[in-house]
């Protein structure tokens, strides 16, 4: 599976347009809102993680610019601030991917960052919110530049 | 004449504790003694084996009292950083619950909630030295004639803060599956459906109660670790039922006995007062707890020698029976098997969360082992018990 996630800046005329519902049906890429800001007749913003074959990811990107939706490629960075976490475990029964889990004896709650996805479902989780998500750019051949 | 071998009062073992001559243990250590010497031996040996937990405890709070204003004020509604506090009390006493959340809070409309600040995070900002905004609302009266009051405040402005948890500690507690077909928000955490997850809630082998599981030691009066602080047991807490099934060791196998606690709030620390926020259910707080239980007999050596593997609970589901109050269980696991990271419910592998943190818990059972040896923690004998059941090891 193919997971990138994208920093997309919509110009106005396209905001009202049923664009992700395209991206599913024509392109057959799973999608994830991680956050957006979309008003009618305004520019909008939005952070997508996009999922599904490489090609079919790179075409509904070409779409995407078709449209004049410009798109920078992010990384998800998920930190854990170890100050706050009180090794309850919560987080390791959600973390899909085992990237938080309890080493035994000691029943303390590790972070593997390198297993970390970005998928921020722990952010939430979390009760005591020591877990973060930011986002940073990437220079990627993905880039669809500015039209 | 007794029906124990060994015989110690809590005066023995306070002069032994001022003396530097007790011998203390955590309730971890205790296990291998026990199984090692038997319990008349650890008996012998042992004179203190110090409990922890660390979690999430709803039933919290703490009374508050503002200090006058003038003219004077008998506050009618007061808020704190924008959440209700109860003042149906003196003038200007008030108590606040952890669960509360903030008035503007959008709670489940955005579901499933974030529930970002409530009360519980109110104690710990305070215990942080963090300010807090009070506001406070009245109705005239001839001795008390102001009708509001706003201001900043500190834990130190606050003339009396002291920490009341009407139901703290749960000996023993469910562990939650989701049997349905659509992801549950508890206050057990997230729920998968169709049993894809089980989230379970106690130190086990160092949960206080379950070391003293027919509180024998554990009554009015105890002195214990409660929020970084010194604190004590001052009843049995709400739900408190000591007639909970029980196995052949006395430990219940599913909630049982609870205690209420109290402390002053000044002497509290935020690394063991913790406000929480649980995604779809509310906010509250994580309490740090520690009970010291005095080995009197080789009966108290036996119940503190109980291990994880000795101490069961049940399988309830939250995805429907729960909230129906439907008392059914899905199996009997024990915290070994939890704690080993798999159970099996209905014949299906399933992966399980602890709710609880074990690590923290050591480090009370740890901490309130050293104030001990070092002289700075003297035991308290109860002046009443909790209500209880007949048990004996030999019956
Ligand atoms: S849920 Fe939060 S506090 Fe608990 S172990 Fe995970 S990161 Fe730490
Ligand atoms: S962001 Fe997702 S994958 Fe990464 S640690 Fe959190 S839950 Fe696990």
């Amino acid at each position: 599976m193919y997971t990138r996630i994208y920093f997309l800046r919509y110009p106005k005329e396209t905001s009202d347009q049923p664009i992700i519902y395209q991206l599913v049906k024509q392109y057959d890429v799973e999608f994830n809102i991680l956050k957006a800001d979309i008003r009618p007749q305004r520019d909008g913003i939005m952070i997508l993680e996009l999922k599904g074959n490489k090609e079919n990811v790179r075409e509904a990107l070409a779409y995407l610019k078709g449209l004049g939706v410009r798109a920078e490629r992010l990384a998800a960075k998920i930190g854990r601030d170890e100050r706050k976490c009180f090794q309850c475990g919560a987080c390791t029964g959600i973390c899909p991917v085992g990237a938080l889990y309890v080493e035994r004896p000691t029943m303390e709650v590790r972070f593997d960052p390198e297993k970390c996805t970005g998928c921020g479902l722990c952010v939430t989780g979390c009760p005591v919110r020591a877990m973060h998500v930011s986002f940073d750019q990437l220079p990627d051949e993905d880039v669809v530049t500015t039209v | 004449m007794s029906e124990f071998v060994v015989n110690k009062t809590y005066a023995e073992i306070n002069a032994r504790i001022k003396a530097g001559e007790a011998v203390v243990v955590t309730a971890e250590e205790m296990i291998d003694i026990v199984e090692k010497d038997g319990p008349v031996e650890a008996a012998r040996k042992v004179d203190v084996v110090t409990t922890g937990t660390f979690s999430t405890m709803c039933s919290s709070g703490a009374f508050f009292n503002f200090g006058q204003t003038i003219p004077t004020i008998k506050a009618q509604k007061v808020w704190v950083n924008k959440v209700q506090a109860y003042a149906g009390l003196a003038a200007i006493d008030f108590y606040l619950g952890a669960t509360e959340p903030a008035e503007d809070d959008p709670l489940n409309k955005v579901y499933p909630g974030e529930f970002r600040y409530g009360g519980g995070h109110i104690i710990e900002d305070l215990v942080a030295g963090k300010k807090v905004f009070l506001e406070a609302k009245a109705y005239p009266t001839d001795c008390y004639a102001n009708r509001k009051c706003k201001r900043e405040m500190t834990l130190a402005d606050f003339p009396h803060a002291l920490l009341c948890n009407p139901r703290n500690g749960y000996q023993n507690y469910n562990c939650a599956v989701n049997l349905s077909d659509k992801t549950v928000y508890t206050y057990m955490g997230t729920l998968k459906p169709k049993c894809r997850n089980a989230n379970y809630c106690s130190a086990g082998q160092l949960s206080p109660l379950l070391n003293d599981p027919l509180y024998r030691t554990i009554g009015l009066g105890t002195r214990i670790f409660l929020g970084g602080g010194i604190g004590y047991v001052t009843w049995h807490g709400s739900q408190h039922n000591p007639a909970a099934p029980r196995g052949k060791n006395g430990v219940p196998l599913r909630p049982a006995g609870t205690m209420m606690v109290q402390g002053d709030l000044k002497q509290m620390s935020a690394d063991w007062l913790r406000g929480v926020s649980i995604q779809g259910y509310g906010c509250s707080l994580a309490v740090g707890l520690g009970v010291p239980i005095p080995i009197l007999n080789e009966e108290m050596a036996r119940f503190t020698g109980v291990s994880d593997a000795e101490i069961f609970t049940q399988v309830v589901d939250y995805g429907h029976d729960y909230t129906n109050g439907i008392a059914r269980t899905y199996g009997e696991v024990s915290y070994a098997q939890l704690k080993s990271g798999t159970i099996e419910v209905a014949g299906k592998k399933v992966p399980t969360a602890p709710l609880s943190s074990y690590v923290k818990a050591v480090e009370i059972a740890e901490l309130l082992k050293k104030r001990i040896l070092e002289g700075s923690f003297l035991l308290a004998e109860p002046v009443a018990s909790f209500p209880t059941v007949d048990f004996s090891f030999d019956k």
